[in-house]
């Protein structure tokens, strides 16, 4: 085991050594406002030149107290503030609260409504992706991918809306299976956006993969051995670039994902550009995931039988999806009344962010950028 | 593993049960992170998932903590709880999970249970002139807003 103390996330802020003349230990302030933040992160830098020293990051800017909202709303009106935490991939979020919910009421979603939840959540997955390619290729200085990627999430945000009015907060869930039955033409939708995709991630890959510019800026750049992602509590694509094969859709499959039959990429170096080459080939396997779940949407119901008025029994549940960004828990305490006792998020942006003090140190101030980029954080998670 | 728990602790393995399939310890707390650190270093379970707190201000012991954990070598995960009184301390896990030091800081953040031994207790989420811990269930979820308008404003409520 390693030594704790070797992860230390905070500084001792004090006064600057001057006991040499030429010490230029240098404080820093990084953010809150900044691009490259991907929203409103603050972080502290210690540098000696360009050499990072230590990192602390201030967050909680965009904290709007979810948890403190939801014990004052009925498990039915929550439902839609949770599409505000990850706001890049909110299907995700409402299926794993609404997966708890229902494991709390002990009710199951038919077969038909879990084959919409697992076709919308690939689909969200792979926007999630692309929004992260483009907006980490930026940072590192290749403009050209955002266009690309943003183009294609178009496609996905299309389908979305037709199918439930909405592009980003998308509600398209509800507890005991799905609202809306799928739109005419939903299912040659997905199948034109199947045909169409694998060209297009080859297109980011030939932009950036052998790319002289980003390999240079991406190897080696912000590892983290597999052993520090367990400690850190690190998950989602940064542990798998690390070389543990783990996925909660393969671990403890919820849905129907274990009716799929689809791979887990890992990486070895986890390096920045490991955990590129990671998410691209996700992307892969979503689309496998999505071919066969379109090919085999059953007919049937799309929403189990559940309450008006929804009271849980008295208990305690936790529930967790492998969301794309990690694992996203929802840790739920039922008082029997139609309000939760407590909802406890467990986010995983929040979780990787911790990660981002040893990925740093010893590197240079702009791999800092490259390195936010590469834990794909999205602050409305990382705050709630 | 519980038998083996439950042979070496005694009573201070209050409950040991499943629900909704999921299992879970109820601990006495003066043992809890001595069981932390066995269910770590001997039964593998070795990522703290996350660590939180539940409110019940009509209990003696107001503060449940929970522990969520997961074992990679057993694909199994198990919740640990234990009671603690308001104002009781309780001594840190940074040194049995590193990732416990943010989540600790969220819990003393919103609920102002403190750690002992914890590298760098303080806010996280909340500026740190905020007065109160927001998920004690006696923070009213307006008094914010209210003290604000009353303050700038001048009136009585901003609703």
């Amino acid at each position: 085991m390693t030594d704790p103390t070797t992860y230390l996330s905070h500084l001792e802020l004090g006064q600057p050594d001057n006991t040499f003349l030429d010490s230029n230990e240098l404080i820093i302030n990084m953010g809150p406002q900044h691009p490259a933040t991907h929203g409103v992160l603050r972080v502290i830098l210690k540098l000696d030149g360009e050499k990072v020293l230590g990192t602390e990051c201030v967050i909680g800017y965009l904290h709007r107290g979810v948890e403190k909202i939801a014990e004052h709303r009925t498990y039915t009106m929550f439902n839609p503030y949770v599409d505000r935490m990850d706001y890049v991939a909110a299907v995700s979020n409402g299926l794993g609260y609404c997966q708890a919910v229902e494991k709390l009421l002990n009710v199951e979603a038919p077969p038909r409504a879990n084959y919409i939840r697992v076709i919308l959540t690939e689909l969200n997955r792979i926007a999630s992706h692309q929004l992260w390619l483009g907006t980490h290729a930026l940072d590192i200085g290749a403009m050209t991918p955002l266009f690309y990627t943003f183009r294609d999430r178009e496609e996905i945000l299309k389908i979305f809306e037709k199918y439930c009015g909405a592009r980003l907060t998308t509600h398209a869930f509800r507890i005991g299976g799905c609202q809306y039955e799928t739109y005419e033409g939903f299912e040659q939708d997905v199948k034109n956006f199947i045909h169409t995709a694998p060209a297009k991630i080859d297109e980011y890959e030939e932009l950036l993969t052998t790319n002289r510019i980003w390999v240079e800026r991406t190897k080696n750049v912000g590892n983290i051995s597999a052993a520090d992602c367990k400690a850190l509590g690190v998950t989602g694509p940064v542990l798998r670039a690390s070389g543990v094969k783990w996925d909660i859709r393969k671990a403890l499959p919820y849905a129907n994902y274990s009716e799929f039959d689809f791979e887990i990429p890992i990486g070895q170096n986890g390096d920045t550009y490991d955990r590129y080459l990671v998410r691209m080939e996700e992307m892969r396997q979503s689309l496998r995931i999505l071919h066969q779940a379109v090919e085999r949407i059953p007919e049937g119901p799309i929403m189990a039988k559940v309450p008006k008025i929804m009271k849980p029994p008295v208990g305690e549940v936790y529930h967790s999806i492998e969301a794309p960004k990690g694992e996203l828990g929802y840790f739920i305490v039922s008082d029997g009344s139609t309000q939760p006792y407590r909802v406890r998020v467990r986010p995983p942006s929040f979780v990787n962010l911790q990660a981002l003090d040893i990925m740093v140190r010893g590197q240079l101030v702009a791999d800092v950028i490259a390195v936010i980029g590469t834990l794909d954080i999205v602050l409305g998670e990382v705050d709630r | 593993m519980v038998t083996r728990l439950q042979r070496q602790y005694g009573s201070g393995i209050q409950e040991a049960k499943s629900y909704v399939s999921q299992n879970y310890l109820l601990l006495d707390s003066s043992i809890t992170h001595e069981v932390l650190q066995i269910l770590r270093d001997e039964e593998e379970f070795d990522y703290c998932v996350d660590l939180t707190a539940v409110h019940y201000p009509q209990r003696e012991k107001q503060f449940d903590l929970v522990w969520i954990l997961y074992s990679f070598a057993r694909n199994e995960r198990i919740r640990v709880k234990t009671m603690i009184a308001d104002g009781q301390s309780f001594p840190t896990s940074v040194d049995i999970w590193v990732t416990a030091n943010w989540l600790e800081r969220e819990v003393f953040d919103m609920f102002g249970i403190t750690f002992d031994g914890h590298p760098d207790l303080k806010r996280i989420l909340l500026p740190d002139g905020w007065k109160g811990y927001p998920l004690r269930k006696d923070y009213g979820i307006i008094q914010q807003d209210q003290e604000w308008v009353k303050i700038n404003l001048g009136i009585e409520s901003g609703q």
